[in-house]
């Protein structure tokens, strides 16, 4: 059953891996000759501070994203999860950033916070005419908001699907012993949603580990102002086709990957979620 | 203890683990990935294939014309948007996808692919009905790499004439006339100087000409040739302190670093009056003639040279900018004769000059004076005539900085320009940075 998977994985996944991981031992710009460079390009790119603010950005961006999101999809997800038609209608209203492009949702952003002609030029939102992407103090939340907007859905989805497999049993005999909302949210529904939030969590920080789109678009394609969301997918990208440093830039992406591949198996393993236990023992 | 899974489906461990490895691998490979696709160039046997931007309308029927007299030879035409297009063209030219004829800014960029073998030198009778201060971006060991195939793109100062006379400001003819104009606009709330920070090479242009005017424009010929030192001459710094104390003066306004200029947003302030000047390309006219056709028939546009600074090295006259966009020949072209008659009888002739001038730009071709006396809309006669006299009376046209490096500086060079402009770094760490990027 998993063969054609592997298959593909293999072909799409392990084998250009394989192919970057030997590119970042060589020097190529892209036009010319492929040459050998040993660790030259790690040397490099290990010295460089640039590389160091980057890894430095992403992991901010992760680490706020994560914050940032994870409560409101909560909330969202609790407020979606009973039945009834206009909670749906919401559900609906919600899920649709996650529908849109991250290039159609940069740029029209873009142009929202735009000061001059953007949101803030309405009478009576003027305190939003702030520089808000171009000052290096705010751009990288800005980033974050925006990216908290397109992804705050899916994740809220997640866990509208995971309290509806709550058993309303549990509930039910909370309520009998006199336990309140708050009681039930807290010793019911957030113990029961442990591996909905691993799975959450997992793909939004890894996710934001490699989030290039929206912070190109936001950007204008540099990171800027100065170098304040040059996040380091967006350095690898500049590296390797801007600068046409491929041998640099493919070192920053096998960087990328072990750093990612190391998060994703250590979130694994913290949260036990490979032990399988069941929060439903004597349902 | 019974152990149920809690989604019945993926029970193995391994498998889990796996999964979990696998979306972070294909994100990031994805990532690793992307640019690589570059459109296949197949042609029949005896046609060319050509590369250039989707705006180059006018270039376009060049191809068109020669297409119905050669229909042996096709020349198919392929447009891109401007945003990666570069890194487009280089990957195609990396797997030897490359198209016959291509477009390009000339400068650094272009040099690589001559360095690399990879464009074919013309024939020099083929070139020289072209301004010969434009083809020098095209030139690199004595022999000439590329045709100009549009207009000519010196970066001139424009500005709105109500929001000037409002203000009882005349267009600054120097420096210091720039830096009085600023303070009074200012007071009356509008802003000074718009400009698409966030674009990052707007900000460049300032420091371009504020260099050119300072040092001569030999500080940064000597650059672009080679020598990483010569940013840490003493007039590299100066213009960056200038650049600053504008900043710092409020020129640019509050919000220019959130401005990006594909958004048309540092345009649209000069028009509607919000900013009073703005330095930009010469395409910018014809931008705001398709914006606001009205601003301009009421003739509240003006222009003007970048003004000039008494007690600087550079000449007042001297210009700086793109001169033209070329179109080159790949060296493995198939049908190289085809693309030799293109280049010669199509690009840029007769009926191509006619349409370029209709359209509000100057062609770098020789001797357009009757041509330009014979325009008929006056608005237009008025600026082609200023652009064709600024052009032919520079005593030097130095290519944009981040067109004429080679193009794994043009990113440090940008990222120095903004942090630069924003005064994260001292007017001599440019310099410093630069010369090491360089190095």
């Amino acid at each position: 059953m998993a063969a054609p998977a592997l298959l593909l994985f293999g072909l799409f996944g392990l084998v250009p891996l394989a192919g970057v991981v030997v590119l970042g031992l060589t020097r190529w710009d892209g036009l010319g000759s492929i040459g050998w460079a040993g660790f030259a390009n790690w040397s490099a790119v290990l010295a460089d501070g640039a590389t160091w603010q980057a890894l430095g950005l992403t992991v901010k961006v992760m680490a706020v994203s994560w914050l940032v999101q994870t409560p409101i999809a909560l909330a969202l997800g609790v407020f979606q999860a009973p039945r009834g038609r206009l909670r749906a209608l919401f559900a609906v209203l919600f899920f649709l950033p996650l529908l849109l492009s991250a290039v159609a949702i940069g740029l029209t952003w873009q142009a929202l916070l735009d000061p001059s002609f953007g949101i803030g030029a309405t009478p009576g939102l003027h305190w939003l005419a702030e520089p808000l992407l171009g000052s290096p103090d705010l751009a990288l939340y800005t980033v974050i908001f925006v990216i908290a907007w397109q992804f705050v859905p899916f994740h809220a989805l997640l866990y509208q699907a995971g309290i509806r497999q709550i058993p309303t049993a549990l509930y039910e005999a909370a309520a009998l012993d006199g336990a309140g909302p708050v009681t039930r949210f807290l010793h019911i529904t957030v113990p029961q949603l442990k591996y909905t939030m691993v799975t959450s969590s997992t793909l939004m920080l890894v996710g934001s580990l490699t989030y290039f789109d929206l912070v190109f678009v936001l950007s204008g394609g540099t990171g800027g102002p100065g170098t304040a969301t040059r996040v380091l997918p967006l350095a690898m990208y500049i590296t390797g086709f801007q600068a046409h440093d491929m041998g640099r830039a493919s070192a920053v992406a096998t960087l990328l990957v072990v750093f990612g591949l190391g998060l994703s198996l250590l979130m694994t393993r913290l949260s036990g979620f490979t032990r399988m236990d069941s929060q439903q023992e004597g349902m | 203890m019974r152990r149920i899974p809690v989604d019945g489906n993926l029970t193995s461990p391994r498998i889990r683990r796996v999964i979990a490895s696998a979306v972070t691998l294909t994100a990031a490979i994805g990532l690793a990935a992307c640019g690589t696709s570059g459109p296949s160039t197949t042609s029949s046997a005896k046609g060319l294939t050509m590369w250039a931007l989707s705006d180059q309308t006018i270039l376009k029927d060049s191809v068109d014309a020669y297409n119905k007299d050669h229909p042996e030879t096709k020349i198919t035409l392929q447009l891109f948007a401007n945003d990666d297009y570069k890194q487009k063209l280089r990957v195609a030219f990396g797997a030897d996808q490359a198209p016959d004829i291509f477009f390009s800014w000339g400068g650094g960029a272009l040099d690589d692919y001559v360095k690399a073998g990879k464009v074919d030198a013309l024939p020099a009778a083929d070139t020289d009905r072209f301004t010969p201060s434009v083809m020098q971006s095209a030139t690199f060991g004595d022999k000439v790499y590329g045709v100009p195939a549009n207009g000519l793109a010196p970066v001139v100062l424009y500005y709105n004439k109500k929001v000037l006379a409002d203000a009882g400001v005349e267009p600054p003819k120097t420096y210091d006339d720039l830096l009085a104009a600023v303070k009074k606009l200012k007071a009356k709330d509008v802003v000074p100087l718009s400009l698409a920070a966030n674009s990052k090479w707007p900000t460049l242009m300032y420091l371009e000409y504020l260099l050119d005017r300072e040092g001569g424009s030999q500080v940064f010929t000597d650059i672009a040739s080679g020598d990483a030192s010569k940013w840490k001459d003493a007039s590299v710094t100066k213009a960056n302190q200038r650049l600053q104390d504008l900043a710092k003066a409020g020129a640019f306004g509050d919000n220019a670093s959130s401005v990006s200029y594909d958004q048309g947003a540092s345009t649209a302030l000069l028009y509607t009056g919000k900013a009073g000047m703005t330095l930009m390309g010469t395409w910018e006219y014809a931008n705001i003639a398709k914006a606001a056709p009205d601003f301009l028939k009421d003739g509240d546009l003006g222009y003007t040279a970048f003004p000039s600074l008494p007690g600087g090295a550079g000449e007042a006259d001297s210009i700086v900018g793109n001169p033209s966009n070329f179109l080159s020949l790949n060296s493995s072209t198939k049908n190289k004769d085809a693309a030799l008659t293109y280049f010669k009888d199509y690009v840029l002739n007769d009926s191509q000059v006619d349409a370029y001038l209709g359209a509000g730009s100057v062609p770098p071709v020789k001797g357009l004076e009757s041509k330009l006396a014979a325009v008929k809309s006056s608005t237009d006669k008025e600026w082609l005539t200023f652009v064709y006299d600024l052009v032919q009376n520079a005593p030097g046209f130095q290519l944009s900085w981040d067109q004429a490096l080679p193009s794994d500086q043009a990113d440090p060079l940008l990222t120095n320009t903004d942090k630069s402009f924003l005064r994260e770094i001292s007017p001599a760490e440019f310099g410093e940075n630069m010369s090491r990027a360089g190095s």
